[in-house]
């Protein structure tokens, strides 16, 4: 017990350089590489007062390394600057958009649970067999198919030719909740406000981009579950489930899985940076107005401190969920220890 | 002795099956995938031959045509050709992604060498550096290089080359640490051979078997990035040629039914990534073939 606590620490301080590393990268990546961004945002012509006058303002014009400074401290007061278009805290409007992406991400693991994992186990199952051939040619396939791709074609074939499903944004344009502002999750706040049109509404326009990120990764997790299932379904504890009777159904969906689970869970810790690059492409795609698509709207105009603020949140939650990762993954298996 | 082309072609083809026969299921998947990649190269290069128009050429029939004999893959909304611009978006996608997985190789591997051999504070730096790079999402990253550097092949063969430096990196520098204990590692070092001649002479060799699987799939992963790049507008300036950027054009004409403007580009780009993905699957198999799977 002793020795978990002194890892679960370890780790914990561990993130730190770790965070410091990516927060450095982003600093990096944002402001020394080539371009001035002040000039490209007062259009190329500006006289050289003013692009003076605007660096001076936004503090661009001390040495690197007192900008560096001032950047490493804004971020652990979570003060991530303000917008250079709109007069907004980058903080503010990245708690705006949050929420849909997490509903996004959220439903989209789901069908990505709910598609890979039976359809491994069914692999594994039946393996050598048809079956497990096709299913792992899918699992190829749609890891292969962009994720872009697959929504326009699911927008095209669903929404436009047999229009079933809406193909943009989280709501319809009249269908209004007094509560939209609660929790910014659409779902929680349609069903504390009681207005059941509005949450059908708002599940019908999850629809169509959950499932276009949750299959595009449902084929990793086909292979993963195959693999694990494989190696369960040969312990003895399986043959004695068989040998005492128990139908092989229940053996392979319930007992199997069941154990073939954690390293799945671990998986999809890992997965979330595929999740959020996803996330990226889906929201273009779909206008769903979340953190990816803030990111590019602001690579568009230029605006260099919400485009930083996005990136650091987005290494701050990889760094978070690493973190969770490595401890569940240490609570489960006693051999992983500092 | 010389064959014809007809006999040599026969001899390959031979020789194939029998190889299929030796390696089963595995093998044929490679074949499959190098075949899907043979082709589109070939298209690639010969783009000036097979094209039946000019890719830029804006007026070479009705605009938003649906495919038709003149035009097989329909016309754009500046009457450009479709089947013209698959045929030569195949030549910018595989440059860029070949050359950004050399750039990336090359660099991974040496760095994850030298780091590997000398060891020491230096070598747990650039290790927790190139594990904080490895877990961030690749292509938020390669979208802030793209975003950050003027649009050019330049600027995003960069972009998608610097995210996979991390993949190589951890895999050779775990195998050096294993190969410099070896045996003869130490014999090297006994008679005095220099670390340059150590490294090149024998872990290097030791490392290339995986490194080629990883290449491979590190080509059809760059593939997805560069088309996700200019599908986003990055990277790219609008005159060249791409599949990502067709997509991101057509997507405009999706809700008015054009369906062929979209449809052809994405294929091709998944058809690329299927081929090298099998290539990688079926290369590694045959290097490393899993013998506890039964």
């Amino acid at each position: 017990m002793k020795n978990l606590l002194r890892y679960i620490i370890a780790r914990t301080f561990l993130t730190i350089p770790m965070v410091f590393i990516l927060l450095s990268i982003v600093f990096v990546v944002i402001r020394v590489m080539p371009g001035d961004p002040v000039s490209a945002m007062l259009g190329g012509h500006a006289p050289e007062k003013v692009i003076e006058q605007k660096k001076e303002e936004l503090g661009l014009n001390k040495p690197l390394i007192v900008q560096y400074g001032s950047y490493l401290w804004q971020i652990c007061r979570l003060d991530l600057g303000n917008s250079m278009i709109f007069k907004q805290r980058v903080i503010d409007t990245i708690g705006d958009k949050l929420p849909a992406t997490i509903e996004l991400t959220f439903f989209g693991m789901l069908i990505t649970l709910l598609v890979g994992v039976p359809l491994g186990a069914y692999a594994a199952d039946k393996r050598r067999s048809t079956q497990d051939y096709s299913i792992r040619l899918y699992g190829i396939v749609i890891y292969c198919i962009p994720v872009y791709w697959l929504g326009l074609m699911l927008q095209m074939i669903f929404g436009i030719w047999l229009d079933i499903f809406p193909i943009a944004g989280r709501t319809g344009a009249r269908v209004f909740v007094a509560g939209f502002d609660k929790t910014g999750l659409y779902i929680l706040d349609t069903i504390l406000a009681g207005d059941f049109a509005a949450l059908w509404d708002v599940l019908i326009h999850l629809v169509l981009p959950s499932v276009t990120l949750g299959l595009t990764l449902s084929g990793i997790f086909i292979r993963l579950t195959r693999a694990n299932m494989l190696d369960v379904l040969k312990s003895d504890y399986i043959l004695a489930a068989e040998a005492r009777g128990i139908r092989h159904h229940r053996v392979v969906y319930k007992h199997a899985i069941m154990n073939a689970f954690v390293p799945i869970l671990t998986m999809m810790g890992l997965q979330v940076a595929l999740l959020m690059a996803g996330a990226v492409l889906t929201e273009t795609t779909f206008s769903w107005p979340g953190m990816g698509r803030l990111l590019l709207e602001r690579i568009y105009l230029r605006d260099y401190p919400t485009i930083q603020g996005v990136i650091v949140i987005f290494a701050l939650i990889v760094a978070a969920v690493s973190l969770v990762v490595d401890i569940i993954y240490a609570l489960v298996d006693p051999r992983v220890r500092y | 002795m010389k064959y014809s082309p007809t006999e040599a072609l026969a001899r390959l083809i031979g020789r194939i099956a029998r190889m299929g026969q030796k390696y089963g299921v595995e093998w044929w998947i490679l074949v499959a995938g190098a075949v899907i990649i043979l082709g589109v190269i070939l298209m690639a290069v010969f783009a000036g031959a097979i094209a039946p128009y000019n890719p830029s050429d804006q007026n070479t029939g009705p605009q938003l045509a649906p495919p038709s004999a003149d035009h097989l893959m329909g016309t754009d909304n500046l009457q450009r050709d479709v089947f013209s611009r698959i045929i030569f978006g195949a030549r910018t996608i595989l440059g860029v992604a070949i050359l950004a997985a050399i750039i990336s190789s090359i660099t991974g591997i040496t760095i994850g060498l030298i780091s590997g051999y000398n060891g020491g504070a230096f070598d747990r730096l650039l290790s927790l550096i190139m594990d904080s790079v490895y877990s961030f999402p690749g292509l938020i990253l390669a979208i802030a290089f793209a975003a950050m550097l003027e649009p050019g092949i330049i600027s995003i063969t960069f972009a998608v080359a610097v995210i996979y430096i991390p993949t190589y990196f951890r895999l050779v520098r775990g195998q050096t640490l294993t190969i410099k204990e070896e045996l003869y590692v130490e014999a090297a070092k006994a008679i005095g051979a220099p670390g340059i001649t150590i490294l090149w002479k024998y872990i290097f060799p030791n490392v290339i078997a995986t490194t080629a699987v990883v290449f491979t799939m590190n080509v059809g992963d760059a593939i997805m990035i560069e088309a996700a790049l200019t599908y986003l507008g990055l990277g790219l300036p609008p005159s060249v040629i791409d599949w990502g950027m067709d997509l991101a054009m057509g997507k405009k004409f999706l809700p008015s039914g054009q369906w062929w403007l979209i449809t052809f580009p994405g294929a091709m780009i998944s058809l690329l990534a299927v081929g090298f993905t099998m290539l990688g699957e079926g290369l590694s198999e045959i290097l490393n073939p899993r013998l506890l799977e039964r």
